[in-house]
């Protein structure tokens, strides 16, 4: 754990650093290839979804000694429609027909009572009409389009609207990832998969969140340096808060695993299953796209601002001039300057810097 | 909004940590002491962890009334559904509104299923309709006949099983003045024995649109419309009807026009009868209000209605025309639901409201003003979803998402103590914080708001855990870069802690913001899920600034912690931290291959 301490401290300070900003085009590609991949599954083979979209009913029963192969038959000649019947780790089982309305529920389960051998009362059953699933999926639909425009609007106020965008497309792309995986793995689609969708929203941009703001702290007064584009500052952004990153991902994890591993070891499947799985996805998309794409945006936005354009300018000149050895060596530093992040071209080996008369410290640390 | 940019002065938690944990203290206190006086020390348990029924009914709009479908109507319906349920002699059946066309109906376990479905997956109609013939129900009348869900109460006061009720057989009464009693017409009861119990007759109680015409109509029909006779189906099949047979009682009434004639059943006492029915002539929405009343004069109960303008209208015409016919044909039938409740005979030409009377009892005759009043849904509604949870199961979910949440738990404060040693113990207690404040506020919520804690709602109150430990970390990593940079302490946590809050605010904003949302536009069980997300969210907020914050900048003036502890959390080696000495530059080397953490 030292070492990770005193490596979280040299990240802090840019003596060591991954350089995410200058491999950004990686890391898009691989983004787009996922997401690629994600739409060819989607349209390929498509949702498994359950149930709840299509309309029928599940029967969970008590602890019964009939075979899964009886009480599939059973449930098919009650309703006259396919069953498909697991067995849970109680001993009852789950028994989904497809394709019935409310109506008929009551009459299949009597019959299935008979022949499980079970009282009737103790068959639980869970009815769905055929437009249900649906309604759920398009209000998720509306709630995630209130939530953009919301998050957007709040997040331009917050910070400004280069970084309102590029966590806009990290969401959109934790969701189609998320979406993708469903597709590809055929997870079955349940209405609790769509509020477990929904909940990522909130969480995959906690992270975002967390990088932006160091970002915007340290790229405060940014334009009266020389020292550092804008790029390395984003990029000493995400070394400096990566251990948070990787801390609030594991932790916000850590519980979803225990619902998705325990909640589902005991009941089989259901509801909590259904949240967690889609949480515990969106949870990992979430966490790279906050490192990998969403900061990596910013800076490719901000970078096109002139005076963004007319800094690296500068700071390369100045780069040049101390190499050509015409600069003055290096000063004292102070020390809480973000100080050798890597620059764009790759890790920098100790190049010595000119100091300016007006001090290199970008962070608006002290006030 | 959560303003982003907070004023950067110091916070009072700053200067008096004392004063912050007080309040908390005090907060925990207050709520944990009226968690017990309220005498509910756990929280209400939705149907899904307790057992029992949920049935999310849609309202849909009918063709032709493209805006029925509003609060009004929908509050008016949460209102019929709720008699009908708790008709059932279910107590705490629960029926509200959701989102702008949803009605979710909770029934927990102990009742009927079954009836109460049929209770509340229904939509009555409510018409009034000229009797045209009237006959025993069933060949042999079986006292045992299936129960039906328009069973009636018998005037012996048990409860009904449903809010439909007729009085008992009893000598109608039909006369205008006020307070005078029987009178012949119903000497001749029903060829089949069959006493028609009520009378209706002008209301007694001068009132503006209160006017029994006494001129009998020189207009009204002898006999009831051409138009109004029964098609040879419809007489085949009140010959043939068996109305104990509910498959054959429901196929005769199902799809009937208002404007067509009709068969239908009603039971009095256990007893049915078949009816001849002719076109509806007035519609339950005609009714305006329908009470009932104990007529002291003659120390009964009777059910007075008022009809609103177009009713008015309606009902006086037909009732003028039936005054003149015999009995059977001068009676009127209520049909809810296509059963008939009550069929009064009318003896005289009625106004704008008339009163109901026969041998009531108080419950018979509310029963059958509550059908008049709100007999009829203002909307048509479908049956969504029905789940039916029993009670071992929901102990089961409930056991599994708090082994869950154990778990869950367990392994977030494992994860703490290995990364952030001592300081993992500032967290788990602000864990322990948030936790009691959790559990206390929905605890106080459910006799409050009514709030029942479901199992969604739990697995938001688990994935929650993880939202509150992350400020936690997003503030302590805030302090140990400020310890990095060479500071002591004390002023590393007064320094990093308005950068953490910012932080903290803006992404618990975040987080709320998609509970809100998620909150608004979804319906049941859903709604439980972003509610205990939102609640939490928002108690991390209240927990890190008043908790957290004020016992670590406490903690930070003991040695333990100041000194840099080895298991402190804070070992500035540990850290990697700059020796203090500011001003002195250390050369220092880059690591020269690109390192991935």
């Amino acid at each position: 754990m030292s070492r990770l301490g005193t490596l979280g401290a040299r990240l802090v300070r840019g003596e060591i650093g991954y350089d995410f900003i200058g491999k950004r085009k990686i890391w898009y590609g691989i983004s787009i290839l996922i997401t690629i991949t994600a739409i060819v599954g989607l349209s390929v083979r498509g949702l498994h979804m359950g149930i709840e979209f299509e309309g029928g009913a599940v029967f969970t029963t008590p602890k019964t000694s009939v075979s899964a192969a009886a009480a599939e038959q059973s449930a098919e000649d009650a309703s006259g429609h396919d069953a498909i019947v697991q067995e849970l780790g109680n001993g009852g089982m789950r028994v989904q027909i497809s394709g019935i309305d409310t109506g008929k529920s009551d009459e299949i389960r009597d019959k299935l009572a008979q022949d499980l051998d079970v009282k009737a009362e103790d068959i639980n059953a869970d009815l769905v009409g055929p437009s249900w699933g649906e309604q759920v999926a398009n209000k998720a639909w509306t709630g995630l389009g209130i939530f953009m425009v919301l998050v957007v609007i709040y997040l331009a106020i917050a910070f400004e609207w280069r970084m309102a965008v590029a966590a806009l497309v990290a969401l959109i792309h934790d969701i189609t990832i998320t979406v993708g995986v469903y597709a590809l793995v055929g997870f079955e689609v349940t209405p609790g998969t769509v509020i477990g969708l929904l909940t990522i929203l909130g969480y995959s941009l906690y992270d975002t969140v967390v990088v932006f703001d160091s970002l915007k702290e340290q790229s405060k007064g940014i334009t009266k340096q020389t020292r550092h584009t804008y790029a390395e500052v984003a990029n000493l952004s995400i070394n400096g808060t990566l251990v948070r990153s990787i801390n609030t991902t594991v932790v916000a994890l850590l519980p979803v695993a225990g619902l998705l591993f325990i909640g589902g070891g005991f009941l089989g499947a259901g509801m909590l299953n259904d949240i967690s799985l889609s949480l515990f996805v969106g949870l990992a998309a979430g966490a790279y796209s906050s490192i990998f794409i969403a900061t990596p945006l910013v800076s490719d936005l901000k970078s096109r601002e002139p005076q963004m354009k007319a800094l690296t300018k500068r700071v390369l000149a100045k780069r040049a001039a101390a190499e050509r050895g015409e600069g003055p060596g290096d000063g004292p530093r102070d020390g809480d300057g973000p100080q050798g992040a890597t620059a764009a071209a790759g890790p920098v080996v100790a190049p010595a810097r000119g100091r300016d008369g007006r001090d290199g410290r970008t962070t608006g640390k002290r006030r | 909004m959560a303003a982003p940019n907070k004023s950067r002065g110091r916070s009072s938690s700053q200067s008096k940590p004392g004063r912050a944990l007080a309040l908390i203290l005090v907060a925990l206190v207050a709520l944990t002491g009226g968690m017990f006086l309220s005498g509910h020390t756990t929280p209400r348990l939705g149907i899904d962890l307790a057992g029992g029924t949920s049935i999310t009914l849609k309202a849909q709009n009918e063709p032709g009334q493209k805006n029925a479908v509003n609060k009004t109507n929908m509050d008016t319906a949460v209102d019929i559904i709720n008699r009908r349920v708790n008709g059932l002699g279910v107590s705490e059946a629960e029926v509200q509104t959701q989102g702008n066309d949803h009605i979710v109906v909770n029934i927990p376990r102990g009742t009927n299923e079954k009836q109460a479905r049929e209770q509340v997956g229904t939509t009555a109609q409510l018409y009034f309709r000229p009797v045209l013939q009237v006959a025993a129900g069933t060949p042999a009348a079986d006292p045992s006949a299936s129960p039906s869900p328009s069973a009636s109460s018998s005037p012996s006061g048990k409860t009904s099983p449903s809010p439909k009720s007729s009085a008992g057989a009893g000598g109608s009464t039909a006369s205008p003045g006020a307070g005078s009693s029987a009178s012949a017409g119903s000497g001749d009861a029903s060829p089949q024995g069959r006493a028609v119990p009520q009378a209706l007759k002008a209301d007694a109680t001068p009132s503006a649109n209160a006017k029994s015409d006494k001129d009998a109509d020189a207009k009204a029909s002898p006999s009831p419309d051409a138009s109004a006779a029964p098609d040879d189906k419809t007489t085949a099949l009140f010959g043939s009807l068996d109305c104990s047979n509910k498959a054959q009682r429901v196929k005769a009434t199902t799809g009937v026009k208002p404007t067509a004639s009709m068969v239908a059943c009603g039971n009095e006492g256990g007893q049915w009868a078949k009816y001849l029915l002719g076109p509806a002539e007035v519609e339950g929405k005609n009714v305006s209000k329908a009470d009932a009343v104990l007529d002291t004069q003659r120390n009964q109960w009777i059910v007075q209605m008022k009809f609103n303008g177009e009713g008015k209208k309606k009902f006086s015409s037909i009732t003028g025309k039936l005054a003149q016919q015999q009995s059977p044909m001068n009676q009127f039938a209520i049909v809810l639901d296509g059963d008939v409740v009550s069929a009064p005979s009318v003896s005289e030409r009625l106004g704008g409201s008339a009163e109901i009377s026969g041998s009531f009892s108080q419950e018979s005759a509310k029963d059958l003003a509550n059908v008049l009043s709100y007999g009829a849904l203002p909307l048509t509604f479908h049956e969504e979803t029905v789940t039916t949870v029993t009670a071992a199961l929901g102990g089961e979910q409930l056991h599994a998402g708090l082994i869950a949440g154990a778990v869950g738990l367990a392994l977030v404060i494992i994860y703490l103590v290995a990364y952030y040693r001592g300081l993992a113990l500032i967290a788990i207690a602000s864990l322990v914080v948030s936790g009691i404040l959790t559990y206390t506020i929905m605890t106080l919520l459910g006799p409050g708001i009514g709030f029942a804690l479901n199992l969604p709602a739990v697995c938001g109150a688990i994935v929650a855990i993880g939202i509150t430990a992350d400020s936690f970390i997003v503030f302590f990593e805030r302090v140990r870069d400020e310890v990095r940079e060479g500071r002591t302490l004390r002023p590393a946590v007064e320094r990093g802690w308005p950068r953490a809050r910012r932080t903290i605010l803006v992404s618990d904003f975040v987080s709320f913001l998609a509970a809100a949302v998620l909150f608004v536009v979804t319906v049941g069980k859903v709604q439980g899920f972003a509610f205990t997300l939102g609640l939490t969210t928002l108690l991390d907020v209240v927990t890190v600034f008043l908790f957290t914050k004020p016992l670590l900048t406490l903690l930070a003036r003991r040695k333990f912690f100041s000194q840099g502890h080895p298991w402190s959390g804070f070992d500035p080696k540990r850290l990697g931290a700059k020796p203090p000495l500011r001003r002195t530059r250390t050369p220092r080397v880059h690591a020269d291959h690109p390192k991935e953490a």
